[in-house]
């Protein structure tokens, strides 16, 4: 096979200290989601104990007051400025110290050292005005891999006090860009979620696309390029092997993974006509599944693999339509104004985001019926939609006019403004991973 | 620039030659990279070499190497059947070259959906080129979608240079 055995070419760690001097979020006015607006909480330096790092506890901190931050939901005050606690205060705070700093809420906690050599993060919320514990849970991990600890707890604090799913520990795999617009050069890049541990799958010799993860996270999907062709390739993150999906050289893109991983569902295009067929993920013959002249592509399967939502302009403009799993009972589901294309299915099975085109591209969301259409960003040009796990926040990519600059963003699906993803260099085609364990 | 051209043509006429010497098909393309072992490595995974000097006398002889179209359309207007009538009659003097029939977007698409509208396109050309008496099996077929732009703005001008299909010679 010709294209990269990958290699890690670079890694890029953002600075933790720059999410203290971001300006303070807008506050956010969440529809249903039972908190009309952003919950000031204290996040202090955490005590170290037990042979732990003593700055540990406050880099942890630094990690959990940015997550928090980027959820739109709360404004964390700390750990600078804030008082800190001690070892025992952990699980027993001083309530009326943290009311007197305007918290209404509290993260605590501390790290420590186990006999193993692994880190141990305890992590305590508390609700401050009642003065009560809410809850608690440790996180273990590696010692290179304390980031993951914070982030745990970040969920943990998010999701109790939210009512939504954990989706903070979490990584991204995107395209990242450099070079000018007509000579772009792109490479598949993966980072957590909050822009830490980013890394390079390819090295950018060939054109790539669309990368999307496996629902276990471990591999990818991804269009890249073999004798001037798309042709879809599986990569294991990990080792970096990769494979052709379908040897042969047929021209295939856009593909994503069925719920249960043992399937990829991906366009083909043959004779000027696009359809979308089905393959083992291990290999094997695909299986047409739609058939109807014209563009059938972005395909998503319903998180339970009993459907699938996909765009064609068979009517004679993009729209979406859903169809069995089999192919069979494909209908047309969205009818209002414009083009609607390159739908996802909501982890939760509630809704499809999509890229929405009427003058300006834009990411909305809409019943799996085609009602309740209700759209997310403002771009002048916004595309390709990937949810979070817990099927609360939507990541796209924006175009900027002329410049072609393209950076991802994040957007709540209850509404607020789209906030802008940490990356390195310009990215788009963002795929947000599963929840790690 | 005229000898240039002639060396180029010279170097592939040679380089199919030796193709022949070995193996009977002068059509078999060899492998760019060795694939790994114990693989084997379907023909359309091979990557291809592409001929600068022969397409600079494609473009010379034929006008251009590209066609263009309307937006979200993959129609053949006449000056467009007239340009690839004169690559038809390139391809066919020079019989040792492959072609791939390349199409691509202007930026205001999605990206899958304009990885399927720049096949339309190149398939649109590759029907009329083979219409005119190119063998098919000569002519490959892909798209770019938007992915590879020759004009950066963001407006009709720079769209309607982008909405293209380009006769990219191969071996």
């Amino acid at each position: 096979m010709i294209m990269l055995r990958t290699t890690i070419l670079t890694v890029v760690v953002l600075a933790t200290s720059a999410a203290a001097q971001e300006p303070p979020p807008v506050e956010v006015d969440i529809v249903g989601g039972g908190v009309k607006s952003a919950i000031t909480i204290a996040v202090p330096a955490m005590p170290s104990a037990n042979g732990a790092d003593q700055g540990l506890g406050r880099q942890i901190a630094e990690v959990i007051v940015s997550d928090l931050r980027s959820t739109g939901l709360f404004t964390p005050i700390g750990p600078g400025g804030i008082g800190g606690y001690t070892y025992p205060q952990a699980s027993n705070p001083d309530y009326a110290q943290w009311r007197a700093a305007g918290a209404a809420d509290l993260v605590s906690g501390y790290v420590e050292t186990r006999g193993d050599g692994r880190l141990t993060l305890a992590c305590y919320v508390h609700d401050v005005t009642a003065g009560r514990p809410l809850a608690n849970q440790g996180f273990s991990a590696a010692p290179g891999d304390w980031r993951r600890t914070a982030h745990k707890c970040a969920d943990l604090v998010y999701s109790r006090l939210s009512g939504e799913g954990a989706y903070l520990d979490t990584r991204v795999v995107y395209v990242a860009e450099t070079g000018p617009k007509t000579r772009r050069m792109k490479r598949i890049a993966i980072m957590d979620s909050d822009g830490s541990n980013h890394r390079y799958l390819t090295e950018g010799k060939a054109t790539v696309t669309m990368p999307r993860f496996s629902p276990r996270g471990d591999r990818l999907v991804y269009t890249g390029t073999l004798a001037h062709k798309p042709r879809v390739f599986v990569i294991d993150i990990a080792s970096g092997r990769e494979r052709l999906l379908v040897p042969g050289g047929a021209i295939t893109f856009a593909p994503r993974f069925s719920p249960d991983g043992r399937r990829i569902v991906f366009s083909m295009a043959r004779g000027g006509n696009t359809d979308i067929f089905v393959v083992d993920a291990d290999g094997g013959s695909p299986r047409q599944l739609t058939s109807a002249p014209g563009a059938d592509t972005s395909p998503s399967y319903s998180p339970d693999g009993s459907r699938i939502v996909f765009e064609s302009d068979r009517s004679g403009t993009q729209q979406l339509y859903v169809m069995d799993a089999g192919g069979g009972g494909q209908r047309r589901i969205s009818f209002g104004g414009g083009r609607y294309a390159s739908p996802m299915w909501s982890p939760r099975g509630n809704l499809i985001a999509f890229t929405r085109i009427a003058g300006s591209f834009n990411i909305g969301v809409m019943d799996p019926s085609g009602g309740g259409v209700r759209i997310l960003s403002d771009g002048w040009q916004d595309e390709g939609p990937s949810w979070a796990p817990n099927g609360q926040f939507v990541m796209f990519h924006r175009t900027a006019k002329n410049s072609g600059a393209t950076a991802l963003y994040a957007v709540n699906i209850n509404g607020g403004a789209p906030r802008r993803m940490p990356t390195p260099q310009d990215g788009s085609d963002p795929s947000w991973s599963p929840l790690q364990n | 620039m005229r000898k240039t051209v002639t060396l180029g043509m010279a170097a592939i006429a040679l380089t199919v030659a030796g193709c022949a010497r070995k193996q009977a098909a002068p059509e078999v393309v060899p492998p760019v990279e060795q694939a790994p072992p114990g693989e084997a490595v379907a023909p359309g995974d091979v990557e291809l070499v592409e001929l600068p000097a022969a397409q600079a006398d494609l473009v010379a002889k034929a006008g251009s190497d590209t066609v263009y179209f309307g937006t979200d359309k993959y129609d053949l207007d006449q000056a467009t059947q007239a340009t690839l009538a004169a690559q038809a009659r390139w391809l066919i003097a020079n019989p040792n070259v492959r072609a791939s029939i390349e199409g691509h977007c202007d930026e205001r698409g999605t990206r899958e959906y304009n990885m399927a509208l720049g096949e339309r396109r190149a398939n649109a050309a590759r029907d009329f080129l083979a219409s005119q008496g190119v063998p098919a099996t000569r002519l490959l077929v892909t798209s770019w979608g938007k992915e590879r732009p020759v004009a950066p703005g963001s407006n009709e001008e720079a769209w309607a240079q982008n909405r293209r299909a380009v006769t990219v010679l191969v071996r």
